[in-house]
């Protein structure tokens, strides 16, 4: 560049595109670059469940798959039937997220209404924090903490199995609890706040307002939250490898027996020693391809949700 | 409370039969509503405190050199002896390597999403969707894509850079996405000052918003290392669950981490490998909370109010 | 300025044969509207002693002195921030809702100190109503808009219908929405939202309606239809507005409070009420230079 003196007028020169700027090219190429890397994941994720999933549906019918009762892969009479998975995953979501929902939309009520400003901002980093905490440290937490002390607690002489869906259903519950509060309370607090005062100026109550303005108003975002959390339970691995057991044999028609979940069935089975290309290690990629479209949905669902609820306050 | 049925106006036309105000109606409903909140939250915490109280009682015992200066064992015998040295290295190796690839390329994403693109294009707005996709996929289905392509096919089999690749794929999301908001947060007439300066995007981008966003960039970044400082399940698929008594030396040694020495130890049924998990669960939750304090220390010290 | 002589406007006509006739107290020659003369009976509704209102340590308003009369339209007028909002909150405990907010001295109601500690001021905002700057329907139907202060304040209505219509026709509105009541409100336009708010807050039978420069955020024409709007609820309902907009102070209101910022002698900046007098005499002959000033648009 020419040598300017400051103050003094440049001397005056075409603006038509003259200079060309290789690095300004060669920046945005790798930007671009860059961006790809996450395309390409869930193609290498699409591939890497397709193909194994496409072999192994070659030799085991489908129908067998999705009616069979049985789940016996590793045993000697071998059954690919995935409904003991299915309702394994099904009551661990189910009472996870009856006990998530209400405390986690309760705490994020109490959150954005009702806490002050002080408190929200000390408690809300510390509800992230905990739902940073690893779950294999929930997993252990439920198997030799909660799970002797639901035992000792159990009204009836039919005791929970040493593993069992119900304690890690609780486990998982308390895990999603700070995910839900944490999303619900974002929601809840996006609620232009002079609604709340059109809700107070009509002589509401603060439940009133909570319970008729806020999150109704939110509700988009707050469905949206719990859809997240449950996504999160169905997809959860550790609690249920740790806390539930590997069992396969037959549908788990009560909670307090011990079983397995889709995903703790791919660790359990990824732990042996499976020659590739068997039909054992194919069913690592046929019910890791049926977990990844439910969670494939329910997060469609919830990012239409978060985007429907932006609309109406955008 | 008025429970008067008349229409509009009552009030004012009937000026006499007005209630005192004074007359404050005790609400149980509100009162009751109120502590159930707070129940809610408590019981949240409660299990925090509760969670943290365990390890650390059932773990005392072991929370000792030993941990980290002994390797560990699958045998009862020698189990008084032993330690997670070895997932300790093994956990500095994957999530070191973790960061030097996921925070370029998560950087660089939002980067291009940000100032970039113009996101009225499909394929950007595709792009932008896929992230949000990926960042709801459970990541053990991420082992499956590590277990399938990576460690088999392109045949860098149960090693570190696998389960440092695979980590990296999982928390992209999540690096993208904090990154995205830093770069939001910078305010436009900062770009607008100085395009109209003569400077170029990179220019703009390079000596003005990144610097702006760094303390934002920077928080997040220490929110996805420590996701995946936790994360075990896709590493149960690439062959970190063993007794490995060596530390790792090398992109292609055998391995093991933190979480899955402790998944390990839970699954041993005698009471010292119980007790030795727990220890190294403590070890693990210091950690993340000491990455934690310092990811809120940085938002809440640095981040500019513009 | 106001054309003195404006007639009353047409909606003023559909609206009232459908409405029970008003308190005959009510009843002074419509095209006077800002005769200023005051009207109805003498009874003093609110009455403010001394008030002085804090945000934490920053006193916001001091030493304010007025009385607020029943069926007259009230214009709380001055520069910002110089309280007016404040002063306006503090007549239905809205600033309860500010954390730190404070209110000293007396604001009685029919002679009820409001910040009396036994005081409900949940049965304080059912009989002082509130319309705010923006519109602010909740994002639900017309009708449970409506609906919603009745409900939640739980009053016996036998026919809810009814009483949606009733406030539906009192907010002028009725015509406009009588087939979409069970839309969205958020499809309404600004100046019908802010009607709806009229009417929400009319729905629960407050004496007191105050107004937050509810005009702020509309188009002229949709102003004009709430000033006359207002002009007809002051029949029914005693009326406190604030606005910046001083020919709407004088076109539609009975009685004028000025208020200005003043410096005082720690540097400290505080609203204050300078002048109140009739709306003709705030407007033609006021008693106070700064008032003059302000009206003439020399400053603020």
């Amino acid at each position: 560049m020419a040598v300017i003196t400051p103050g003094a007028p440049v001397p005056a020169a075409s603006v038509r595109r003259g200079r060309r700027r290789p690095g300004e090219r060669v920046i945005e190429g790798f930007l671009v670059l860059a961006a790809v890397v996450s395309i390409a994941t869930t193609i290498g994720i699409v591939v890497s469940l397709l193909f194994p999933t496409v072999e192994f549906f070659g030799e085991v019918s489908i129908i067998e798959f999705v009616t069979g009762t049985q789940w016996t892969p590793l045993f000697s009479i071998k059954q690919y039937g995935v409904l003991p998975l299915l309702v394994g995953t099904l009551w661990v979501t189910l009472i996870a997220t009856v006990i998530a929902v209400p405390l986690g939309i309760g705490a994020a009520i109490y959150l954005s209404e009702y806490a002050r400003p002080g408190t929200r901002k000390l408690l809300k980093p510390i509800l992230e924090v905990l739902a940073g905490i690893p779950t294999v440290v929930y997993g252990f937490f439920a198997l030799t903490f909660l799970n002797p002390l639901l035992i000792d607690l159990w009204p009836s002489d039919d005791k929970p199995e040493f593993q069992n869906l119900l304690v890690a259903g609780i486990a998982m519950g308390i895990m999603i609890v700070p995910t839900v509060a944490s999303l619900a309370e974002d929601a809840m607090s996006a609620v232009p706040q002079s609604l709340r005062e059109g809700a107070y100026a009509l002589a509401s109550t603060k439940m009133q307002v909570a319970t008729r303005v806020v999150v109704p108003g939110a509700l988009s975002g707050i469905v949206a939250a719990i859809v997240l959390g449950v996504s999160r339970a169905l997809g959860e691995t550790m609690i249920v490898t740790i806390a539930a057991g590997l069992k396969t044999d037959g549908i788990p028609w009560s909670p307090i027996d011990g079983a397995a979940t889709m995903t703790s069935f791919i660790a359990g089975a990824a732990q042996g020693d499976l020659p590739v290309d068997s039909l054992d290690y194919l069913t690592i990629f046929a019910v890791g391809t049926t977990l990844f479209l439910f969670t494939f949905a329910l997060n469609a669902l919830s990012i239409r949700l978060v985007r429907k609820f932006r609309e109406v306050y955008e | 409370m008025s429970t008067t049925s008349t229409p509009p106006a009552s009030h004012a036309a009937n000026p006499r039969h007005r209630p005192s105000l004074s007359q404050r109606r005790s609400r149980p409903g509100e009162v009751l509503f109120k502590l159930a909140l707070q129940f809610c939250l408590l019981v949240a915490f409660a299990f925090l405190v509760a969670l943290i109280a365990f390890a650390v009682i059932k773990g005392w015992n072991r929370l000792d050199p030993r941990l980290w200066q002994e390797m560990p064992t699958g045998a009862a015998s020698r189990v008084a002896r032993a330690g997670v040295q070895s997932a300790i290295t093994g956990t500095l190796w994957v999530i070191g390597l973790t960061a030097a690839i996921c925070l370029p390329i998560g950087i660089a994403s939002a980067i291009y999403l940000e100032e970039y693109a113009d996101n009225t294009r499909w394929y950007n707005r595709l792009l932008e969707l896929n992230i949000q996709n990926l960042a709801g996929v459970p990541s053990i289905v991420f082992g499956i894509l590590g277990l399938g392509l990576i460690a088999r096919v392109i045949g860098l089999g149960f090693t570190v850079i696998t389960a440092a690749i695979v980590l990296s794929l999982l928390v992209l999301p999540v690096v993208i996405i904090a990154s995205r908001e830093a770069l939001r947060a910078v305010p436009r007439s900062i770009r607008q000052a100085s395009y109209a300066l003569g400077a170029t995007r990179w220019q703009t981008t390079w000596r003005q918003v990144l610097p702006a966003a760094v303390p934002g960039m920077s928080t997040g970044a220490i929110l996805a290392l420590s996701r995946a400082l936790g994360e075990a399940a896709p590493l149960i698929l690439l062959g970190a669950v063993t007794f490995i008594r060596f530390n790792p030396d090398s992109l292609l040694s055998s391995y093991t981490t933190l979480p899955i020495q402790i998944y390990n130890l839970i699954k041993e049924p005698q009471a010292e490998f119980q007790e030795l998990a727990a220890a190294a669960i403590v070890l693990l939750l210091v950690i993340l909370l000491a990455l934690n304090s310092a990811a809120i220390l940085i938002r809440n010290r640095f981040q500019k109010r513009w | 300025m106001s054309d003195p002589n404006r007639k009353a406007p047409d909606v003023t006509d559909t609206v009232s044969s459908t409405r029970p006739a008003p308190p005959p107290v009510a009843l002074v020659n419509p095209a006077n509207r800002n005769e200023g003369a005051p009207r109805g009976d003498d009874e003093q509704v609110l009455r403010l002693e001394d008030v002085n209102i804090f945000y934490g340590d920053y006193q916001a308003v001091r030493g304010v002195d007025m009385t607020i009369g029943r069926h007259q339209i009230t214009a709380l007028i001055g520069p910002s921030g110089c309280g007016k909002s404040t002063v306006l909150r503090s007549l239905n405990r809205m600033n309860d809702l500010i954390p730190g907010a404070r209110v000293a001295g007396r604001v009685t109601y029919h002679g009820e100190d409001l910040y009396a500690r036994e005081v409900d001021p949940i049965e304080v905002r059912r009989r002082i109503g509130m319309v705010f700057q923006k519109p602010n329907p909740f994002p639900k139907s017309i009708y449970d808009n409506i609906a919603y202060g009745p409900r939640v304040t739980g009053m016996r209505v036998s026919n809810m219908d009814e009483l949606v219509e009733k406030a539906l026709r009192r907010a002028a509105l009725w015509d406009e929405v009588k087939d979409k009541r069970k839309q969205s409100a958020l499809a309404l336009s600004g100046g019908q939202q802010q009607r709806l708010c009229i009417a929400r807050t009319i729905a629960v039978s407050p004496e007191v309606i105050l107004m937050d420069e509810p005009c702020s955020a509309l188009d002229p024409i949709a102003t004009s239809k709430i000033e006359d709007l207002m002009f007809e609820l002051s029949r029914d309902y005693t009326i406190v507005i604030v606005t910046h907009n001083m020919q709407q102070a004088a076109r539609v209101s009975h009685r004028t409070a000025f208020f200005t910022a003043e410096v005082d002698e720690q540097g400290e900046r505080h609203g204050r009420l300078i002048e109140y007098d009739t709306t003709n005499k705030i407007f033609t002959n006021p008693a106070q230079k700064r008032t003059e000033e302000y009206i003439t648009g020399r400053f603020g």
